[in-house]
């Protein structure tokens, strides 16, 4: 048998390690393969990082190959050694740590540094850069101790970062040296509607501000800029751009000039080494985005693996931020200059702005900022330089129509095209997969190939392959949103079959309609019987088995399986009375922790499932309803009885509202707060419902949402009376269950339905009236759920008794 | 195999009629908890009370054919086999059942401890 070749690669980072996986895919045999990596971690992925540094996603489910894959593979993996020297002579790598290996084959994938700038006391403690696991595990580290973070750098990752800040309960300012954000990325209008967006989530902007100076002793206290202002600081992160990190190539004599010199296939001016990845710099061009390097990666796998392959002539890149409820999008070129021309659309009503530029009847750029979806499609269009002479201009900007010329061909693209950029794979990847393992769905392709499993930006792409793959045999109603795997019905779908044939019980909704399980699933069990109660409210019977956890049981379920109870407490307020029951009765059953909910509520944490209706019993108060996709919490400010601005009872106001609403089923959980005055002390700006006293009057505010995408609700009437604030709230939330689907929140709702349409609907007096009749007799029927529970010695034996076998 | 000889110990647990069809209900023994399921067939299927993923507590799942859906994070699981279905990974213990006269007996031995 003939001697393997040895193949050594200097940085275990994306680029590295991607073209290593396609290696082992064209020759699987044919190499040594021994990686380098400074870092101590196996590879994982360095974009995820900001959904780590945002606490969407851990460490762990961010690497990409764990070291049992390179054990698998027969790969020696050294991390947390770095190469120190490359000797070209003797062809042998040196580390730091003293290993010398030879290599027949040296691939150089070293990756950037991040840009320090160089200002006084930039050495402090507490000022870092943003690249690594290390300093992300530092930023979530340092915001346990300190509040207040600046971030150096308004681009991408400047902005991810401060996001993650946020995120992380630290007050964050983003200095930038020129007047507008992501400059080099968006265009004015674009980059001030990111402005606005990110100052609605908390962000504050310093702009036009150059730092001239880093204060503090040891520590980081704060910056000067050059115009003699000041700012306060506890940890600063500087993302002020990258430097390839080329050093060890310059000593080795390989030809560098902002990045290691490459050709077409990726060869450096040295046999046998060849660079990939931000380290490399291709025809002039050093690329700090994954998808070009992964089509480098490609590349030098062929070439390295001696398999034919065409030249890496260069990549088109887009960018997208990765920063929860903002969409942008931007690709190719797109500031407006001679000879071009610009097709826009600015919706300032819904926040949406879409703008494509043209030169030559081509399109050569994009910016799009709230709506992101026309993204893919527009970047093929620029990459295969459509000509657009015979197409309807406006049509550019949307999906493409029946004879579909506004779109382009998935078809044009080659084999190595990457789709996913976030996780690297390519058509020829996701087709084969489609072909062999008979996949009908974007779900299916991205539980097999993970292509849209994480930013999900290339999901119409996806399903343009879908389609080209499978031809006839695509089903196009298989692509909507169905409810769930069960069934390619959508919701309206099923809310209108319903009504239609008459069906009564979640089991006969599934023969009917043709389930594909039997029984359903976690996903379509619980939206059903919401439906089943919705359209028939005096004749359906709940079915409990169909009912998450929590709301069969009515006490939320906690991590180790135990639950709190939060009893109803209507607009948060209470009496010394009620107040002692609560103390006697967590006393008693030693409830391990006792806590004020965000909606001003007494939560008994930690309660045993077995404690549950004898606690309901002694408590002897109706529940809270802060568990089930219902009507939760009315939170109320003290309003004009007590408080020196207040110019209303918001107490009064909150207690009836929700004495009128509790219990009430919603398609996703409702809360609502009452404020005496504008000052907003209940914070009803991001409630489902906001209700906010102005002088005689109230204003109602819909959508807001405080959770995980943050948003402003907006407001859709101002009424005069109190029994109009009821009025319009029936109104509100009754359209909200019959339109609403399972799981949509009111943020999401307006969004989809549009805030104007929403205002139609309440301003219309007879829809408004009709929709109350409806609420009336859905308010009719409900019972509490404790009391029911204490009454039936079934209801005790079914859900709550613990069988001790002895 | 030797395990089948003898070492079975059967333990009664519940009358069938009593036990809530279509969902779950935790049983305990000494130090173990077990989910014990009336499925819409009729079958009763017993498995260990924690999911694999994070220690989610089984019996209180959403039951839909053999399969239970935890509660924590939504992981289906094959009641029969007490696999883990994909795309996640894992499994959970399965035991035997036996009904006499009206009344379910649960093996403690588990099955995969059987097959071993
Ligand atoms: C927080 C963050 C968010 C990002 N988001 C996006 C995004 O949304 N979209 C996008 O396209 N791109 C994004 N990027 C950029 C993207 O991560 C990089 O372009 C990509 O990781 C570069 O790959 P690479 O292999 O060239 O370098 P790296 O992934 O940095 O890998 C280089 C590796 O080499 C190691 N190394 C360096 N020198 C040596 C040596 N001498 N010896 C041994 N090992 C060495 C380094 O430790 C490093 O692990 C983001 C980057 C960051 C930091
Ligand atoms: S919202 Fe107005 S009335 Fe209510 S507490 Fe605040 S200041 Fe007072
Ligand atoms: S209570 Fe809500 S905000 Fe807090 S950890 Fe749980 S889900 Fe998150
Ligand atoms: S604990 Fe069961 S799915 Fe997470």
């Amino acid at each position: 048998m003939t001697q393997k070749e040895k193949l050594v690669v200097i940085g275990n980072g994306m680029a590295g390690v991607n073209t290593v996986e396609h290696i082992l895919k064209l020759a699987p045999n044919q190499f040594d393969i021994t990686i380098f990596g400074s870092e101590p971690h196996p590879n994982y992925n360095r974009i995820l990082l900001s959904y780590v540094l945002a606490g969407d996603s851990k460490v762990d489910d961010i690497v990409i190959n764990s070291y049992e894959w390179y054990k698998e593979h027969g790969i020696s993996l050294y991390t947390g050694e770095t190469i120190t020297k490359i000797n070209t002579e003797s062809k042998t790598v040196t580390s730091d740590k003293g290993t010398t290996i030879s290599y027949d084959k040296l691939i150089i994938s070293t990756g950037s540094n991040a840009f320090m700038l160089p200002l006084p006391g930039a050495d402090k403690e507490g000022v870092i850069a943003y690249r690594t696991i290390q300093d992300c595990e530092y930023m979530m580290e340092a915001a346990k101790n300190y509040k207040k973070a600046v971030v150096i750098g308004g681009g991408l990752l400047g902005l991810e970062a401060a996001r993650g800040f946020l995120n992380l309960g630290m007050k964050v300012d983003v200095v930038h040296i020129c007047d507008s954000i992501m400059e080099r990325q968006l265009d004015r209008t674009a980059s001030k509607m990111l402005q606005d967006k990110l100052e609605s989530q908390g962000m504050n902007f310093l702009l036009n501000k150059q730092t001239e100076k880093i204060l503090g002793k040891d520590r980081v206290k704060g910056l000067k800029f050059s115009d003699g202002s000041k700012v306060d600081a506890d940890l600063v992160v500087m993302a002020v751009g990258i430097t390839p990190n080329v050093q060890l190539a310059v000593d080795a004599g390989i030809e560098v000039k902002r990045g290691i010199v490459v050709n077409d296939f990726l060869e450096t001016s040295i046999k046998d080494i060849f660079a990939v990845g931000e380290c490399a710099e291709h025809r002039g061009i050093g690329y700090g985005l994954v998808a070009p390097l992964f089509e480098q990666g490609a590349v030098l796998a062929k070439n390295i693996a001696g398999v034919d392959t065409n030249p890496y002539e260069g990549s088109v890149v887009y960018t997208k931020l990765k920063v929860s409820g903002v969409d942008v999008f931007s690709g190719g070129q797109f500031i407006d200059g001679e000879n071009t021309k610009s097709i826009k659309i600015e919706d300032e009503f819904s926040g949406i702005y879409k703008k494509v530029l043209i030169r030559e009847n081509k399109i050569i750029g994009a910016v799009l900022f709230g709506d992101t979806s026309d993204g893919s499609r527009l970047m093929q269009m620029i990459r295969n330089e459509t000509d657009i002479t015979g197409f309807e201009k406006a049509a550019i900007l949307q999906e493409p129509g029946e004879n579909g010329n506004a779109g382009s061909s998935v078809a044009d693209m080659s084999d190595e095209e990457i789709i996913c950029g976030c996780n690297g794979v390519s058509k020829g990847e996701i087709c084969s997969a489609i072909k062999e393992q008979g996949l009908t769905s974007v779900e299916e392709v991205k539980n097999c190939t993970t292509a849209s499993r994480s930013c999900g930006g290339c999901k119409p792409l996806v399903n343009d392959l879908l389609e080209y793959t499978l031809g006839d045999e695509f089903d196009k109603s298989a692509q909507k949103e169905t409810m769930c795997e069960c069934i390619d019905l959508e919701k309206d779908e099923i809310v209108t079959q319903i009504k239609e044939k008459g069906l009564s019980h979640v089991r006969e909704v599934m023969s009917v309609l043709g389930w594909k399980n039997d029984e359903g699933c976690s996903k379509c069990r619980p939206a059903i019987n919401y439906y089943l109660g919705m359209v028939n409210p005096e004749q359906y019977k709940d079915d409990s088995t169909s009912r998450f956890v929590n709301e069969r049981m009515h006490a939320n379920i906690q991590k180790d399986g135990t639950y709190s109870v939060v009893p109803r407490m209507y607009g948060g307020v209470t009496n010394p009375a009620d107040l002692k029951k609560i103390a006697t009765v967590a006393e008693k059953y030693n409830v391990p922790k006792v806590k004020i909910t965000g909606g001003q509520r007494i939560d008994l944490l930690g309660v045993k499932k077995e404690d549950l209706t004898n606690m309901w019993e002694e408590l002897d108060m109706p529940s809270g309803y802060a568990y089930g996709k219902a009507v939760r919490t009315v939170k109320t400010c003290v309003g004009e009885e007590f408080c020196r601005f207040g110019t209303a009872d918001s107490m009064g106001m909150g207690i009836q509202i929700e004495k009128r609403f509790e219990r009430l089923n919603t398609p996703a959980k409702v809360k609502m707060a009452v404020s005496g005055c504008p000052r907003n002390c209940a914070e009803s700006g991001i409630k489902d419902l906001g209700v906010v006293a102005i002088d005689g009057g109230w204003e109602l505010y819909a959508g807001g949402n405080g959770g995980v995408k943050l948003r402003k609700g907006d407001l859709v009437s101002t009424v005069k009376t109190e029994a109009e604030v009821i009025e319009y709230t029936e109104a509100y939330l009754q359209y909200y269950r019959e339109t609403g689907v399972y799981g949509e929140r009111t943020s999401e709702w307006v969004e989809r339905l549009g805030v104007q349409h929403i205002q139609d609907v309440l301003a219309d007096e007879t829809k408004r009236k009709e929709l109350c009749g409806r609420m009336d007799t859905a308010l009719s029927v409900l019972k509490d759920p404790w009391k029911e529970a204490v009454k039936s010695e079934k209801i005790q034996k079914d859900l709550y008794e613990v069988i001790e076998a002895k | 195999m030797n395990n089948l000889n003898g070492e079975r110990s059967w333990v009664e647990v519940a009358m069938y009629d009593e036990l809530p069809v279509n969902s779950g209900k935790t049983v305990r023994f000494k130090d173990k908890e077990l989910a014990i399921f009336r499925l819409t067939s009729g079958k009763i299927l017993v498995i260990e009370n924690r999911c694999p993923h994070k220690d989610g507590v089984l019996a209180e799942g959403i039951v839909s054919g053999e399969y239970v859906f935890c509660p924590l994070h939504d992981r289906k699981i094959d009641l029969s086999s007490g696999l883990v279905q994909n795309p996640d990974t894992g499994c959970v213990k399965t035991f035997d059942v036996s009904i006499e006269n009206g009344k379910v007996y649960i093996d403690l031995l588990e099955k995969s401890e059987i097959a071993s």
